[in-house]
């Protein structure tokens, strides 16, 4: 029913509808506020299995604040966000439901500094999930390699470098086995030596086929793994396109002034 | 010129004031010599007044006959017992009164702290005025208000207050049930022991399980029911050894029963609402204290409101909150110390007052007194360094 | 939810106001009392409680309170009598002083009055002077003035002093004269001459550790016996010594603090200057640190104008003294309540007042520094 009014929103809807067979993702009219604050404005957004999406936009255009309702860290106020066929209510157990299938990655690692690197990892299979431990510190023990780490398992987030704290923060949400990993600026906080490093493993992650949703500035990134890249600008979807193109033949002002300033640097 | 004057200072050796060697020395030579000297001073002036006012010295003191009698007495103690058993039964109610407090200060505490950062409206303010209200009124304000415009203008024990039917607040103080123990009782121990090794056992047991097959188990529940129900169960095959004593009003006075003095009353009352207007602030501070990341990083990994309190925000709030926490139960036993000012028995009016103002043995008496709090300060401190050592977080 | 409807080209979406379940009074509630099933619970037990406490408290205080008149026939009963209050405010405020001699006191309250309004106005310069002067010139004035005997005036001896005056002399005196010894036994503390170290340590941690009771009744006790023959020190002065190695080993920890927050490179800025140890400490470390510790001074403070009232229990007639007093005079029994609420005001006022200052301050250093 929501169909209809996309369908009229014309130029930008064609690649969300091309993927909504298989939608891992739905955001279908979201709005949210803060207070007076209008922050995201008819946000539609349709996110196919095994798709990429890079999210890129000024400071404060929102990106944090949508790619955060995927797993409602925040609330929106109107409009219908599915996640894995599973709408997301008030109703705290599907919320639960749906932060089980999504993975997140943080700015700012936030790891818990009191456990351990492993004990970080199965933290959630063994509370969540009901893995036995032996199990879950087995299976962890695997993404730490994943993520080339396995030597650090058994010291304290404290004790580890940026890159290091990333890519376990990394390694911990995919213990879930999560449909989506959703990053918020992954590289953002880190030294231009350790981000290389977490790119890596990102880019890894991305060629084994999981669904992707990445706010960040990193253009290389976006042009190397993205399916689709994604310009916000004050609440609002400006633009979204293939890499390719996004970055040659940028349609909006806006996003042409973006992109000088980001490859200005 | 200047090479000259090089040449000419270069091999003389510094004065020896110069050598921050000596310096360091001979600093604390002066100050060793004037703390000596001070103490030696003083010690000298006291035995001199102590001998021309004819009083005694030593702690011989302790084994003479106190001759005196004291109203709350944990400790078996008549007139007849010694100073020494005095001193010990003014420690004992100095404990009575700290553990209790301490008892009920955490539990408000926590509720108030909590509360304070309710994200109801209603409640987060009416926990921050208790704790503004509590904490900028001096306690012995506090105590004196409960003590005599409360606890001394209470009705005679003919119109008590009655609480749940079985309490009775009066001029008299708080009268409650008394336990009372029959043959047989032991029975009912024994199983409170056994029920307490079952439910230890069964939580380790659950844990056990839950690692290696990750089912969960509702240990509390199970554990409640074995804590409870198995001594209710040897309690009713022993023949109910045990039966409460109600306190029972006759004439114009409740016989049977205990019964908590007006003091004791009015001195763990507020001691624990005073303290726990700091808890309150601690453990708000605790919790505030564990960055908002935390609870979204554990949110977003699937965990639980409830989980997530309990295995990321407690585990972290409780680091920042037991140090300080600590340090206001030492508060709380200090300030048991104003049970003097309404004469509820406690260490300081029983040793520091009447056994001071019957042998005049201050210097003695002052010693062993503050010998005592010092004791438990140093305890209470041992344990803190203890435990931060055990819980600092690992940092490069 | 028709303007939501619509649909607009990208980068042209307005600004909406929020649905009205979220704005005004109605979204307010929502938000904040009435979110959940739990918080409406929790919202109607807390209103019950405010329910059961301040009607009550209100007509006790206000509606049904006695404020006319001057003796005891004056009170009705229904509520508080605030005559009680009326009658003994001389008392309470400056204890038994001769009444001739009270504008004394309130001449060194006005001073001290003006002293402090520049320091809290942040245009005012050279507060440096305004507080040298305030912390070492107007103790001497201050003395004079309460105590006399200089320019032929009468001398009021100490036990005629009393009420809040005293609390206040106390707590200041206290502050003022522990500030020097905190300082001297925090350097101490962090020194690395290990006698200086340890003397420091076992001093502050011995007064730490005791309560304030037992220090005043080694100073009320054991004082007299320290003292060399025929020299004996009143009753004030041994209470104001107690209160002042008391609360000396409090502001030395706090005073540590503050030098524990100097960073390593200024002392090793100092030293490379070729500053010996006294004139680091003076002109580089100890500035910088006592700006930071304000707040704890501030705090030690309050804690410390609380703990005056103890000063009763050896027999001085301090503002609590002289409310315990007035509510056991035979004339006037059964207005304790009042006394302690009228107290309880004053102290809270003093308090949290200074509380929020110091709270004020440590904002004000977070973001300066
Ligand atoms: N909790 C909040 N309350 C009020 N306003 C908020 C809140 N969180 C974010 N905002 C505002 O919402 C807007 C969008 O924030 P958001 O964090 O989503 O931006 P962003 O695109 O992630 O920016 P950045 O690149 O700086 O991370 C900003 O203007 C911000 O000030
Ligand atoms: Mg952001």
């Amino acid at each position: 029913m929501r169909e209809g009014t996309m369908v009229e929103a014309g130029t930008k809807v064609s690649s969300a509808i091309r993927g909504s067979g298989d939608a891992m993702v739905r955001m279908d009219g979201v709005h949210k506020w803060y207070g007076q604050f209008h922050v995201l404005k008819d946000i539609n957004l349709t996110v196919a299995k095994g798709e990429r999406i890079v999210v890129c936009g000024p400071s404060g255009s929102g990106k944090s604040t949508m790619i955060r309702c995927i797993n409602r860290l925040e609330e929106h106020q109107s409009g219908h966000i599915v996640v894995d066929g599973v709408e997301l209510t008030n109703d705290l157990k599907r919320i639960e439901e749906v932060r089980r299938e999504v993975g997140m990655v943080f700015q700012h690692f936030n790891l818990f500094p009191h456990l351990t690197v492993l004990e970080n990892l199965a933290l959630a299979p063994v509370w969540v999930r009901q893995t036995p431990r032996k199990e879950a510190e087995e299976s962890a023990m695997k993404y730490l390699e994943r993520v080339r780490i396995p030597e650090q398992a058994k010291k304290y987030p404290g004790q580890l470098s940026g890159g290091q704290q990333q890519r376990v923060a990394i390694a911990r949400a995919l213990c879930m086995n999560p449909k989506v990993m959703l990053f918020d600026e992954p590289t953002s906080a880190l030294d231009p030596e350790m981000i290389k490093e977490v790119l890596d493993v990102m880019v890894e992650l991305a060629h084994s086929g999981m669904t992707m949703l990445v706010v960040t500035h990193e253009m290389g990134f976006a042009k190397t793994v993205a399916n689709r890249v994604i310009f916000m600008d004050r609440g609002e979807i400006i633009e979204e396109n293939e890499p390719g193109e996004f970055f040659t033949h940028p349609r909006s002002e806006r996003t042409k002034l973006f992109l000088s300033q980001i490859l200005a640097h | 010129m200047a090479v000259e004057r090089v040449a000419e200072r270069a091999p003389a050796r510094p004065p020896v004031w110069n050598d921050p060697r000596f310096r360091a020395i001979f600093f604390q030579a002066l100050v060793l010599a004037l703390v000596i000297g001070v103490g030696a001073y003083l010690v000298n002036n006291t035995l001199t007044n102590m001998e021309k006012r004819g009083i005694a010295s030593g702690f011989g003191f302790l084994g003479t006959t106190a001759g005196f009698s004291i109203s709350t007495t944990l400790v078996p103690y008549t007139e007849e017992s010694t100073y020494g058993r005095a001193f010990l039964v003014g420690l004992a109610n100095t404990l009575l009164v700290s553990v209790i407090g301490v008892f009920f200060a955490t539990i408000l505490g926590f509720i108030v702290g909590i509360a304070r950062l309710s994200r109801n409206w209603l409640v987060a303010k009416l926990a921050a005025v208790y704790i503004e209200t509590l904490r900028n009124i001096p306690l012995l304000l506090q105590i004196f208000f409960w003590y005599f415009a409360v606890l001394r203008n209470l009705p005679s024990p003919r119109q008590s207050f009655i609480l749940f039917d079985i309490f009775y607040l009066n001029i008299r103080g708080l009268n409650t049930p008394a336990p009372v123990f029959e043959e047989g009782f032991g029975w009912v121990l024994l199983s409170a022991v056994v029920a307490v090794a079952a439910a230890v056992s069964i939580v380790r047991w659950a844990r056990r399980r839950r690692e290696e097959t990750g089912r969960p188990f509702h240990t509390v529940y199970t554990s409640l029911a074995i804590l409870f129900g198995l001594p209710t169960l040897a309690t009713l095959l022993a023949g109910s050894p045990l039966h409460w004593e109600y306190a029972v009003l006759e004439g114009f006075n409740f016989q049977g029963g205990m019964v908590m003095s007006p003091e004791l009353v009015a001195l763990v009352f507020s001691l624990s609402t005073y303290t726990a207007s700091f808890i309150g602030e601690i453990v708000r501070a605790g919790i505030m204290a564990v960055n908002r990341g935390q609870t979204e990083a554990a949110y977003a990994v699937g965990l639980s409101p409830g989980l997530t309190l309990r295995l990321v925000v407690i585990p972290q709030a409780l680091r920042v909150i037991i140090p300080p926490l600590t340090s206001q139960y030492l508060n709380l036993t200090k300030n048991s110390s104003l049970a003097s000012a309404i004469a509820y028995p406690d260490l300081v009016l029983v040793f520091a007052g009447t056994v001071l103002n019957q042998t005049g043995q201050a210097v003695e008496i002052i010693a062993i007194t503050m010998a005592v709090y010092l004791t438990i300060s140093l305890l209470i401190s041992m344990f803190m360094n203890w435990y931060n050592r055990k819980m600092a977080l690992v940092e490069r | 939810m028709n303007d939501r409807a619509q649909t607009y080209l990208p980068g042209t979406h307005p600004d909406l106001p929020p649905p009205p379940s979220m704005v005004g009074v109605y979204g307010w509630l929502r938000a904040n009392l009435f979110s959940s099933p739990v918080n409406v619970i929790l919202t109607l037990l807390a209103a019950y409680i405010i329910y059961l406490a301040f009607p009550p408290l209100i007509q006790w205080v206000f509606i049904n309170a006695d404020w006319q008149g001057d003796t005891r026939e004056a009170c009705r009963r229904e509520g508080a009598c605030w005559v009680f209050v009326k009658v003994w405010l001389r008392q309470f405020m400056y204890g038994r002083y001769p009444s001739t001699e009270i504008w004394r006191i309130n001449t060194a309250y006005a001073i001290l009055a003006l002293g402090m309004i520049p320091m809290f106005i942040p245009r005012v310069r050279g507060k440096a002077w305004i507080a040298a002067f305030l912390l070492f010139g107007y103790p001497v004035v201050a003395y004079y003035l309460f105590y006399g005997s200089a320019f032929g005036q009468v001398v009021v001896e100490t036990p005629l002093w009393g009420g809040l005056f005293l609390t206040l002399v106390i707590a200041s005196v206290g502050i003022v004269g522990s500030l020097p010894i905190g300082i001297v036994l925090a350097l101490g503390r962090r020194s690395r001459l290990p006698i200086i170290q340890s003397v420091s340590i076992a001093f502050i941690e011995i007064w730490r550790g005791v309560p304030l009771i037992t220090v005043l009744f080694m100073a009320s006790v054991m004082f007299p016996l320290f003292m060399p023959e025929g020299l004996t020190i009143d009753r004030l002065a041994r209470a104001l010594v107690g209160v002042m190695l008391f609360s000396a080993a409090y502001m030395a920890e706090v005073v540590r603090g503050g030098l524990q927050a100097i960073p390593k490179g200024q002392y090793e800025a100092a030293q490379a200057l070729g500053l010996n140890y006294g004139k680091m400490m003076a002109l580089i470390i100890l500035p910088q640190a006592l700006k930071l510790v304000i707040p704890g001074i501030v705090n030690t403070f309050i804690g410390l104008f609380k703990d005056t009232t103890l000063v009763l229990i050896i027999g001085l007639m301090d503002f609590l003294g002289t409310i315990q007093s007035a509510g056991t005079n035979p004339q006037w029994l059964g207005f304790a309540i009042e006394g302690y609420v009228f107290s309880a005001l004053v102290f809270w006022v003093f308090c949290f007042g200074m509380s929020r200052y110091s709270q004020h301050l440590e904002r004000k250093l977070r973001t300066t520094h």
